[in-house]
């Protein structure tokens, strides 16, 4: 993976650099040792390192628009960092950069139930905005698996699902209002605890833009009161296109479940292998859980159960109580767990029109066979979002690259039947050099002018999302 | 110029040596705009791909709205944001086309739910100032592949450039509605029964207030009788009503009928729901009429007199939101002045999308007034 040539005269004044850092913040919030850096080498795509110049954990707005002007003045590329946990490198810092982690900005600003919003300093973590609301009956809903570490900035860098947004929708449909420092320091309000943008809707592309166009610094979310229940239901079928069909002709009757999820027999069995669930061996299993009161659940579980017996299950189980409830998702909610268990994976998030589920599963089964990497399924079915899992083994050599590789060939398909190299993880590093898959030269201009309006200098996180060829002129300007 | 497809569009734009007025069917158009000649995109029209598998609908940025929706109804599906058909409380004719909605983000009274037009926007393709073609977003339901000009250009009202095609997630009709209605209320009462409804579990997708209360659910069946029953406990003296009488309603409050033909300027108020008796009581002085949707984060206000233009703005700039003028001869800017910062955004935007300054020169301007073109 290539990154930028760190800048030797920004390396050559880092002492400098750390002076002028430590004279805006307090003591405790400038990192520059060495071995305390290694913290911030790498995010959750651990492939690849570098440690920063420095590091930096300011509490307050008005803290992050000091350190960012500085870095500004300075020509200090900055990194933003919410929790570390993006899977495609959007918090890989290069050697040359200053590490903006906001995982001190985690405080609850306000709490309106009448009016159904949250206001959260950007470091909160996904799931303690839901934990804050909860005991009042509220939750926030976009629910990215890793939920428990993530934090909201990072969410709104990326504009994070999850396995509820068939239903809800993910971060940019939840998101009200954003305090945006932008790289020269400025403070930028945008939107607030109403529906609609005032004039053009900058916060919808502030929302996924990686880091790239300011440091949210707070946010307000809305909340949701909760259902009164969920309850799943598994069903078992003998082939992935039947699987397939089932899941469109669920939607086509206008059943809206929260959840749709898809696993297929690589999966299968390696989450039953760790977790001992219970699942039935089979070629594809779908998960489907309906919210409402129990008598709503019955009503839609009946109808959802009527379409899934002319597809000729193996099996059907519904949950009849909390535990078997917990059981069915056990299997799931360990997939990654599971497979990280038996190999090194990659995990890839291209989406697809539901429509050509069963030929993309086939080809990624052709694929997978010709390379000789096996390639298990997890997924969110009802929107299309592939969870590809490639399993290698990272200490034979050769085996990264192949695994990348197929990677690659798989995102290609996913464009080539009319959908997208990344659904929720984001582009950061990982699905860089891909992007001329899926845009033209004129496409990624029109992005690219976003930034220059935002972040003229280019210091903003500048080495992701786009080709380094792409970007190399602004960059370097 | 009424070109037949993108390229001819884009060959268009090129061409141009001064300013153009883009125009799908001329139905939600508002301020006014300075000289300058008219670029039809009606002619872009029509359907290229619709899975209703997939609840997916791509469609040219001409394509008429009633076209689309007898489609998609044909399949008992839909446009989940409720289209709002303003031609009445405008005072206009012509067929509403899909690229007219998104450049206006025109969303109706299911906002409370499911969002607003931008949040079933798919993907666009688009024409910028240079006359370049763009792609951004694409047909499927996840896609956080590089930035999101798709949201950018919802609501933009063609100064980022000249929407070609639009998709869209489109929605399965359900079987049932219901609507619990009160009898006549205040503006402050109606926000905390329409607050009750919305934090409570029964999934509303509808609230709103014309004197009386509205509260909507839909879905199945037995979940719809559930739900009202339940809603209705909690809402002492509102009576249910339901099927086609309650769409009516409903196609009421998402057309603004109660100001069609009434005399005065017609405001448009983004605010926090329980700041909106405040900004009624602004005008407190003053002849006008409300009605409120979106549990009262959206008002539509039908001011006399001088138009309430100078109260109005102060006290939604004190409180929080926005107000645009949608209908109206007033010396005053049609849409809320941004605060420096986000106006300087806007107009960097603007610049690199639109360098010449030739889409609908004047938009979002401090000096657009109201006077409908």
């Amino acid at each position: 993976m290539d990154m930028p040539t760190p800048d030797p005269a920004i390396l050559s004044r880092k002492a400098a650099i750390v002076a002028r850092l430590r004279a805006v913040l307090p003591a405790d919030a400038v990192i520059w040792d060495a071995a305390e850096l290694r913290v911030y080498e790498c995010d959750a795509l651990t492939a690849y390192r570098c440690p920063p110049l420095a590091a930096v954990l300011p509490r307050t707005t008005e803290e992050v628009s000091a350190v960012l002007r500085l870095c500004h003045a300075e020509g200090v590329p900055v990194v933003p960092r919410g929790s570390g946990t993006s899977l495609a490198g959007g918090a890989l810092p290069t050697a040359d950069c200053v590490i903006l982690g906001v995982a001190r900005m985690n405080a609850v600003i306000e709490t309106d139930y009448d009016n159904r919003f949250i206001r959260v300093q950007s470091g909160r973590t996904n799931l303690s905005v839901t934990g804050a609301v909860e005991a009042d009956g509220f939750f926030y809903a976009p629910d990215p698996s890793s939920q428990l570490a993530c934090a909201i900035a990072g969410n709104i860098a990326m504009n994070s699902g999850g396995a509820h947004c068939l239903k809800y929708g993910v971060t940019t449909n939840n998101l009200l209002g954003v305090t945006l420092v932008q790289m020269d320091g400025t403070v930028v309000q945008v939107g607030g605890p109403y529906m609609d943008a005032m004039g053009i809707d900058l916060l919808g592309v502030i929302c996924g833009s990686e880091g790239q166009l300011g440091v949210v610094t707070e946010a307000t979310l809305r909340i949701l009161p909760k259902p009164e229940g969920a309850r799943p239901v598994l069903m078992a079928f003998d082939a992935n296109e039947v699987a397939g069909e089932c899941v469109s002709d669920i939607i086509k009757a206008g059943i809206l479940p929260v959840a749709i999820e898809f696993m297929d027999r690589p999966c299968i069995e390696a989450c039953e292998a760790f977790a001992k669930a219970g699942y039935p061996i089979c070629e594809a299993l779908l998960i489907v859980e309906v919210e409402g009161s129990p008598a709503e659940i019955d009503e839609q579980l009946a109808r959802i159960l009527e379409i899934a017996r002319r597809h000729n299950p193996v099996e059907l189980r519904e949950a009849a109580d909390e535990d078997q409830a917990r059981r069915i998702w056990l299997g799931r909610k360990s997939a990654f767990g599971a497979m990280g268990q038996i190999n090194d994976y990659m995990c890839l998030d291209g989406t697809i029109p539901v429509s050509s589920l069963p030929y993309v599963l086939r080809r990624i089964g052709e694929m997978s066979r010709a390379v000789g990497l096996d390639v298990a399924n997890v997924f969110h079915a009802g929107d299309g979002n592939m969870h590809p899992l490639i399993l290698f083994d990272a200490n034979k050599p050769g085996d990264l690259e192949r695994c990348e590789s197929l990677g690659a060939d798989i995102l290609r398909l996913c464009v080539e039947v009319g959908g997208c190299l990344t659904g929720e993880h984001g582009v950061g590093i990982e699905k860089r050099d891909l992007m001329a898959v899926q845009f033209t030269a004129a496409d990624m201009e029109a992005q690219l002018r976003v930034k220059d309006v935002f972040d003229p200098k280019w210091l903003l996180n500048p080495a992701k999302v786009f080709p380094l060829g792409v970007t190399a002129g602004r960059r370097a300007a | 110029m009424r070109p037949v497809d993108e390229a001819e569009l884009a060959e268009a734009v090129r061409g141009a040596n001064g300013p153009l007025r883009i125009v799908g069917g001329g139905t939600r158009g508002i301020g006014r705009l300075g000289v300058a000649e008219v670029l039809d995109v009606s002619g872009l029209s029509g359907i290229t791909l619709y899975e209703p598998g997939a609840l997916t609908l791509v469609a040219g940025a001409g394509t008429p709205v009633a076209e689309v929706e007898a489609v998609l109804a044909a399949e008992r599906q839909r446009l989940a944001f409720e289209v709002p058909d303003l031609r009445r409380l405008l005072g206009r004719s012509g067929a509403s086309t899909l690229g007219g909605v998104v450049a206006a983000n025109a969303s109706g009274p299911r906002r409370v739910q499911v969002g607003a037009c931008r949040d079933a926007l798919l993907g666009v393709r688009f024409v910028d100032g240079a006359g370049v073609v763009v792609k951004n977003g694409g047909r499927v339901m996840k896609n956080v592949t590089g930035y999101d000009l798709v949201k950018l250009m919802a609501g933009s009202q063609g100064t980022l450039g000249v929407l070609t095609e639009v998709a869209f997630k489109v929605q399965a009709v359900p079987e049932a509605e219901a609507t619990l209605v009160s009898g006549p209320v205040g503006a402050a009462a109606a926000v905390a029964a329409m607050a009750v409804a919305l934090t409570s579990p029964f999934d509303v997708s509808g609230a709103a207030w014309d004197g009386r209360v509205l509260v909507r659910v839909e879905g199945m069946a037995g979940s719809v009788a559930y739900r009202a029953a339940e809603l209705a406990k909690r809402l002492p003296g509102f009576a249910a009503v339901t099927g086609a009488d309650s769409a009516a309603l409903w196609a009421g409050v998402r057309d603004v009928t109660a100001f069609a033909g009434g005399i005065g300027a017609v405001w448009r108020v983004a605010a926090k729901p329980s700041d909106a008796p405040a900004v009624l009581a602004a005008l407190q002085d003053m002849p006008h009429r409300a009605v409120m949707d979106w549990g009262g984060g959206l008002i539509w206000l039908l001011v006399e007199g001088d138009g309430g233009a100078e109260v109005l703005r102060s006290a939604v700039t004190r409180l929080g939101g926005h107000a645009t003028l949608i209908r109206g001869d007033l010396e005053c800017p049609v849409f809320h002045p941004e605060p420096g910062p986000v106006a300087a955004l806007t107009a960097g935007l603007r610049a690199t999308f639109d360098p010449r300054g030739i889409f609908n020169p004047g938009m979002f301007g401090p000096g657009m007034f109201g006077k409908v073109a």
